[in-house]
C-alpha cells in the first residue's frame, strides 16, 4: 500500500451505515474510501457460514427499519436487495397455548378472540393509532435534527420547520407520541389490552435491545421505534433479507463499489489525523496513513470521541456528555443448527408458525421478571427470546430438512456482578435452551451447532461499546437533539471535517442507514459551502 | 357442476383458505394460504407449485400438420425443431390477434398446443384437405408448473435428464413409472417447468414432485401469486392486455401484434413467402406504420408516489394486489395518451409497476408519462418512466 495515497473521504467502519455513507459520497463524486477493520464488511449486520451448509445471521437478524429511499437512491434493486415477507408473528405460552399471528387481518381478529374477545378489535384501533403515530414521526427520520442550540438562520430555519410540523400534528396523535416517548409500554398498552399473551406479544417491542422493562419509563419509546419499521408500506412490519443481514450489507457494498467507492478488508483504523483543529486523514493499525479532508466516523460515540480522536482536543462538555452517555448493553444471542424443525405440540405437524419471529415473552409479567434479574447484575433466569428459524423464510440458509434458529436473548447485562461472560457463556447458553426447551420439547434433540453471542462478545467482535446493539441506548435524553450529545446532533464534530455516521446518531440504530445517508449531505453541504 | 383438476383431491386439503376462483370451468386456487404475497416469494427465491391443468390441450399431428399450423399462426412455427416449444399468437384476416398458446413440438408431425380458450372448432374449420388430424386431449393431462430459482433442482431430482433442458425445450421421460413431458416453460418469467402428465398418473406424479421439494421451499401458489409474477415478467393475459378479435364489437377492443408487443414476432414477414392468416394486413400495419399503440412496461416514481400520498395526510400504499382495472395515462399537456392495463406494486422491484399501452410516438424508453391515480377520492396524476418489458428478467430464466 502506498503510504501517500490521497482521497476525498475516508469512511472509518464498513457497517451498513459506513456502507450507506460512502456510496451516497461515492454517487456524489468524492473519491472515497471505506476502513473496516475485520475480513468482511457488515459489521453487526453480517451472515456467516459457522457450520457447512449453515448460514448464520450472527448478530442482527431481520429487516424493517431500512429508510425506503435508500433502497432508490443507490439502486440497491440491481445489486440483489431483496426482503422477503416475514408471514407470521408465532408466540407460544407457558399454559401450551399460543398466539398466532398472520397476514390475514381478519383470521388475526378470531385468534386474538380467543383469549380476549374484547382485544379483538382492540387491536385493529391499536395498530391504527400506532400508524398515526409513524405517520406523523417518519419526517424527522428522514432529515438531519435541527440544532436546538444554534443561532444560525440555517439553524432558526431548522427548528421553524420542526415546530411548523409538529402543529400539523393531530392532538391525539401529538398526545399518543408524547406517551410514548415519554411512559413505558405497558402504560400504554393498558390502555388497549386485557390479554397478556397479546400485551406480553407487543410489550416485547418494547424492551429489544434496552435496559428496561415493560413497566419502566421509557419502554413506550422503544415501543414507538420498532413500530417506525415498515415493509413495502406496512408499518411494523418486518422482512428478512435473502441471505440474512450479511445478504443486505454485501448489496450495500456492491453499489458502494458500483459507484466508485473502495472497500479495504482488515484495515483497522488507530487513529484520525488533525492538524490544527481540522481531519486530514487517517493512521491505520499498522502505521499506514491516508490521506482526506473529509473523514467519517461509523462507530460509536464513545470510539468516535474517545478513541479516534484525543479527547483533549475536544470541548470538555462533548467528552464529559460521551462520558456518561449510556450504552450498557442487555442484549445477546444464542444461535443454533437445527436438524429439523421444533414440534410444537398444540400445532402438531403445522409448521407454518415459523414463517416469522417467534416470541418467547408471553406476558409483560414475564418480560419484567426477566428485567428484574438484569437490574441486579445478572442474566434472566427464563430469559425473553426473540425467535426466527429464518431457513423457513429463505431455504438457502441452510441444507434441505435442516433449519438455522436465530434466537436473540433479553436479558443479559454487559456488565455482571460477581461474575464474567467468558466464564459464563455456556451457562447462559443452557438457560436458554432450557427456556426453548420449555416451550419445544425436544428443541435439544435437534441441536446441531449452537453459537453464542455475549454482550462482550459484540463488543470483542463488532466494537460496539458494552456490546450495546443501537450504538448507545435508546433513552429520551439520548435521542433526536441530543444524540449523542447536545449540540452535535448534526454529524459533525468539533473537529473540522471529522463526521460522525453511526447508530449512535439520528435516527440511531437497527438496520436503518439513516445515520448514514444524512451524514453524507451533511458532509456534501458543507463542502459545497466552502467551495 | 364446477370441475375439478386432477391434481385437486392432493391440493384441496393445502388450501388454508378455501378460495377458489373458476377458471375455464374447473376450481382453480386463488391462494394456498393467507397471503398471496407469501407465495410470491416462494416463485422469487425458492420454488413454486402452480396445477395449470385448466388449460385447453390439442394434439395436431399428420403429416402436414406444420404446413397447416404456419399457415395459421402469426410466428413461423417451422423454426421451431422437434423438442422444442414456440410461443405464439393467431390472428384474423384483419392482422388482428385473436388468441395465444404454447405449441410443444414432439416430432416432425407432432405438436402438442395448450391455449386459454378452446379452439379445436375454429382449428378444424381451417384444415380443408391437408393431412391433419386435431384432437382435443384437455381432460386427458393434468399440468403441473413448479416454478423459482430451484426448480431445477427438485425437478431433476426426478427425472436427472431435464438439468440441461434449455428454454423453451422439452422432453419426453419419466417420473416414477410414468410417463411425462416436462417443458421448460411457465407464466413467471422465472427460471421453471411444466410437468404434463396423464390423468391416472396424475396424483403419483404430483407427490413425488412434493416429496422432491419437502425443505427445499417448494410450496403450492395460486392465481393471485401468479398474476403478480407475470405482470413483472410482462407476460400478457387474455382479457386483460388482448381479448379476442372474433368476440369483439369494435377495432377498440381488437389489438395486433406488433401493439402487443409482439413485434418480435413479425420479424422478416416483409420478406418471407410464407403466408398466414391476417399477414397482409399485418405487412400492411408494418409498411405503413398505422400501429395505434405500443406496448410498455412504466416504472412510477416512487418519490412522487410517496409525497402525493403524504400530502394527502395518507401512508403511501404498497399493495402488490394487480388493480383489475385500466388507469390512464396522460402527457404533460394533459392529452391522454395511453392506459396501463395491469398495475401493482412489485415487491421485487419495490416500486409500483405497470404494463401498458401508449401511442407509438410516446413510448421512447426513458419517457415520462403521468400515470392516473386515485387519492382521497379525487383523481390526480403520478410520473412513471417508460421501460422495457419484462421489468423483472432474472438471468436465471433462460439460463
Amino acid at each position: 500500500m502506498s503510504k501517500s495515497r490521497e482521497y476525498d473521504a475516508i469512511v472509518v467502519g464498513g457497517g451498513h451505515n459506513g456502507l450507506v455513507n460512502g456510496a451516497y459520497l461515492a454517487k456524489a463524486g468524492l473519491k472515497t474510501l471505506i476502513l473496516e477493520r475485520r475480513h468482511l464488511v457488515g459489521g453487526a449486520a453480517i451472515t456467516e457460514e459457522l457450520v457447512p451448509g449453515f448460514h448464520f445471521t450472527t448478530f442482527s437478524y431481520a429487516l424493517s427499519l431500512l429508510r425506503p429511499d435508500i433502497i432508490h437512491e443507490l439502486d440497491l434493486v440491481k445489486h440483489g436487495f431483496m426482503p422477503i415477507l416475514m408471514a407470521s408473528s408465532f408466540a407460544p405460552m407457558e399454559n401450551g397455548d399460543y398466539l398466532l399471528l398472520g397476514p390475514d387481518s381478519d383470521e388475526n381478529i378470531h385468534e386474538i378472540a380467543r383469549h380476549s374477545r374484547h382485544d379483538a378489535d382492540a387491536y385493529e384501533r391499536y395498530e391504527h393509532d400506532m400508524a398515526r403515530v409513524c405517520h406523523a414521526v417518519k419526517p424527522l427520520f428522514d432529515k438531519v435534527p435541527p440544532n436546538l442550540f444554534g443561532k444560525s438562520p440555517e439553524d432558526l430555519e431548522g427548528m421553524a420547520d420542526l415546530a411548523s410540523h409538529l402543529r400539523g400534528v393531530e392532538p391525539k396523535v401529538m398526545h399518543d407520541l408524547i406517551r410514548l416517548a415519554t411512559g413505558s409500554a405497558a402504560d400504554f398498552l393498558d390502555d388497549y389490552f386485557e390479554s397478556d399473551i397479546v400485551k406480553g406479544y407487543l410489550a416485547s417491542s418494547g424492551i429489544i435491545g434496552t435496559k428496561v422493562g415493560p413497566f419502566s419509563q421509557g419502554s413506550g419509546l422503544v415501543l414507538l421505534y420498532h413500530s417506525m419499521g415498515e415493509h413495502d408500506g406496512n408499518f411494523g412490519a418486518w422482512a428478512f433479507h435473502k441471505g440474512g443481514n450479511g445478504g443486505f450489507t454485501q448489496v450495500l457494498a456492491r453499489a458502494a463499489q458500483a459507484y466508485g467507492a473502495e472497500i479495504l478488508l482488515e484495515s483497522p483504523v488507530d487513529t484520525v489525523i488533525t492538524r490544527e483543529g481540522k481531519a486530514v486523514g487517517v493512521a491505520l493499525g499498522d502505521g499506514t496513513e491516508l490521506k482526506a479532508d473529509i473523514v467519517v466516523s461509523a462507530l460509536d460515540p464513545r470510539r468516535t470521541f474517545l478513541e479516534l480522536v484525543e479527547p483533549r482536543e475536544l470541548p470538555a462538555e462533548l467528552v464529559e456528555n460521551i462520558n456518561r452517555l449510556r450504552f450498557q448493553g442487555t442484549s445477546a444471542k444464542v444461535n443454533f443448527a437445527l436438524d429439523g424443525l421444533p414440534k410444537y405440540p398444540a400445532l402438531g405437524d403445522r409448521s407454518d408458525q415459523y414463517r416469522g419471529f417467534v416470541n418467547m415473552g408471553p406476558s409483560m409479567e414475564y418480560l419484567e421478571r426477566a428485567f428484574d434479574d438484569a437490574k441486579y447484575g445478572w442474566y434472566s433466569k427464563r430469559p425473553y427470546i426473540d425467535g426466527a428459524i429464518q431457513s423457513v423464510v429463505d431455504p438457502d440458509m441452510a441444507p434441505p430438512g435442516k433449519h438455522v434458529m436465530s434466537c436473540f436473548v433479553q436479558y443479559a447485562p454487559y456488565h455482571l456482578k460477581g461474575s464474567d461472560w467468558d466464564t459464563e457463556r455456556e451457562r447462559f447458553a443452557d438457560t436458554v435452551q432450557a427456556t426453548l426447551e420449555s416451550f419445544f420439547p425436544g428443541f435439544g434433540d435437534l441441536v446441531l451447532h449452537r453459537e453464542i453471542v455475549t454482550p462482550l462478545d459484540i463488543e470483542r467482535v463488532v466494537g460496539l461499546s458494552e456490546g450495546n446493539i443501537f450504538a448507545g441506548e435508546f433513552f429520551a435524553p439520548q435521542m433526536y437533539f441530543f444524540r449523542p450529545a447536545p449540540g452535535w446532533s448534526q454529524y459533525r464534530t468539533p473537529i473540522d471535517g471529522y463526521y460522525q455516521c453511526g447508530s449512535g446518531t439520528h435516527p440511531g440504530g437497527c438496520v436503518i442507514g439513516a445515520p448514514g445517508k444524512l451524514a453524507s449531505q451533511q458532509i456534501l453541504r458543507d463542502r459545497s459551502t466552502k467551495g | 357442476m364446477i370441475r375439478t383438476t386432477p391434481f385437486y383431491e392432493r391440493l384441496d386439503p393445502m388450501n388454508r383458505t378455501g378460495l377458489y376462483g373458476h377458471w375455464s370451468g374447473y376450481l382453480s386456487a386463488l391462494k394456498y394460504d393467507m397471503s398471496a404475497k407469501d407465495e410470491y416469494f416462494a416463485i422469487r427465491n425458492s420454488a413454486g407449485l402452480f396445477d395449470t391443468s385448466p388449460l385447453f390441450k390439442y394434439w395436431i399431428r399428420g403429416k402436414d400438420a406444420e404446413r397447416f399450423l404456419a399457415g395459421v399462426l402469426t410466428r413461423d412455427i417451422r423454426l421451431c425443431r422437434p423438442g422444442r416449444a414456440q410461443y405464439t399468437v393467431w390472428c384474423d384476416d384483419g392482422g388482428y390477434v385473436l388468441e395465444d398458446g404454447v405449441f410443444f413440438r414432439h416430432s416432425e408431425t407432432e405438436f402438442f398446443l395448450t391455449a386459454a380458450r378452446p379452439n379445436l372448432g375454429y382449428l378444424a374449420d381451417l384444415v380443408g384437405r391437408l393431412d391433419v388430424q386435431i384432437e382435443d386431449v384437455s381432460e386427458d393431462f393434468g399440468v403441473l408448473a413448479v416454478q423459482g430459482p430451484r426448480s431445477r433442482d427438485i425437478v431433476a431430482t426426478l427425472t436427472p435428464d431435464v438439468a440441461e433442458l434449455p428454454y423453451f425445450g422439452l422432453r419426453q421421460t419419466k417420473i416414477g413409472s410414468a410417463p411425462v413431458t416436462v417443458s421448460r416453460t411457465g407464466y413467471t418469467g422465472d427460471l421453471g417447468f411444466e410437468i404434463y402428465v396423464g390423468t391416472d398418473d396424475a396424483i403419483p406424479v404430483l407427490d413425488a414432485v412434493l416429496e422432491a421439494g419437502a425443505g427445499r421451499g417448494l410450496r403450492p401458489f395460486g392465481e393471485e401469486a401468479l398474476l403478480m409474477a407475470r405482470i413483472e415478467a410482462g407476460l400478457v393475459l387474455i382479457d386483460v392486455e388482448f381479448g379476442s378479435s372474433r368476440l369483439a364489437f369494435n377495432d377498440h377492443e381488437r389489438i395486433t401484434p406488433k401493439e402487443l408487443g409482439f413485434g418480435w414476432m413479425l420479424r422478416g414477414i416483409e420478406a418471407d413467402d410464407r403466408p398466414f392468416i391476417g399477414r397482409n394486413a399485418i405487412r400492411r400495419e408494418l409498411a405503413e406504420k398505422t400501429s395505434r399503440w405500443a406496448m410498455v412496461g412504466l416504472l412510477v416514481d416512487w418519490q412522487h408516489y410517496a409525497r402525493l400520498y403524504n400530502d394527502a395526510g395518507l401512508i403511501p400504499p404498497k399493495d402488490e394486489t394487480p388493480l383489475s382495472y385500466e388507469s390512464m395515462l396522460y402527457d404533460d399537456d394533459g392529452n391522454r395518451i395511453g392506459y396501463a392495463t395491469s398495475l401493482m406494486y412489485s415487491p421485487m422491484l419495490q416500486r409500483h409497476i405497470a404494463m401498458a399501452r401508449v401511442r407509438p410516438d410516446c413510448a421512447t424508453l426513458g419517457a415520462r408519462v403521468n400515470l392516473e391515480v386515485t387519492i382521497n377520492h379525487e383523481y390526480q396524476t403520478v410520473g412513471a418512466e417508460v421501460a422495457r418489458l419484462p421489468l423483472f428478467n432474472p438471468s436465471r430464466k433462460t439460463a
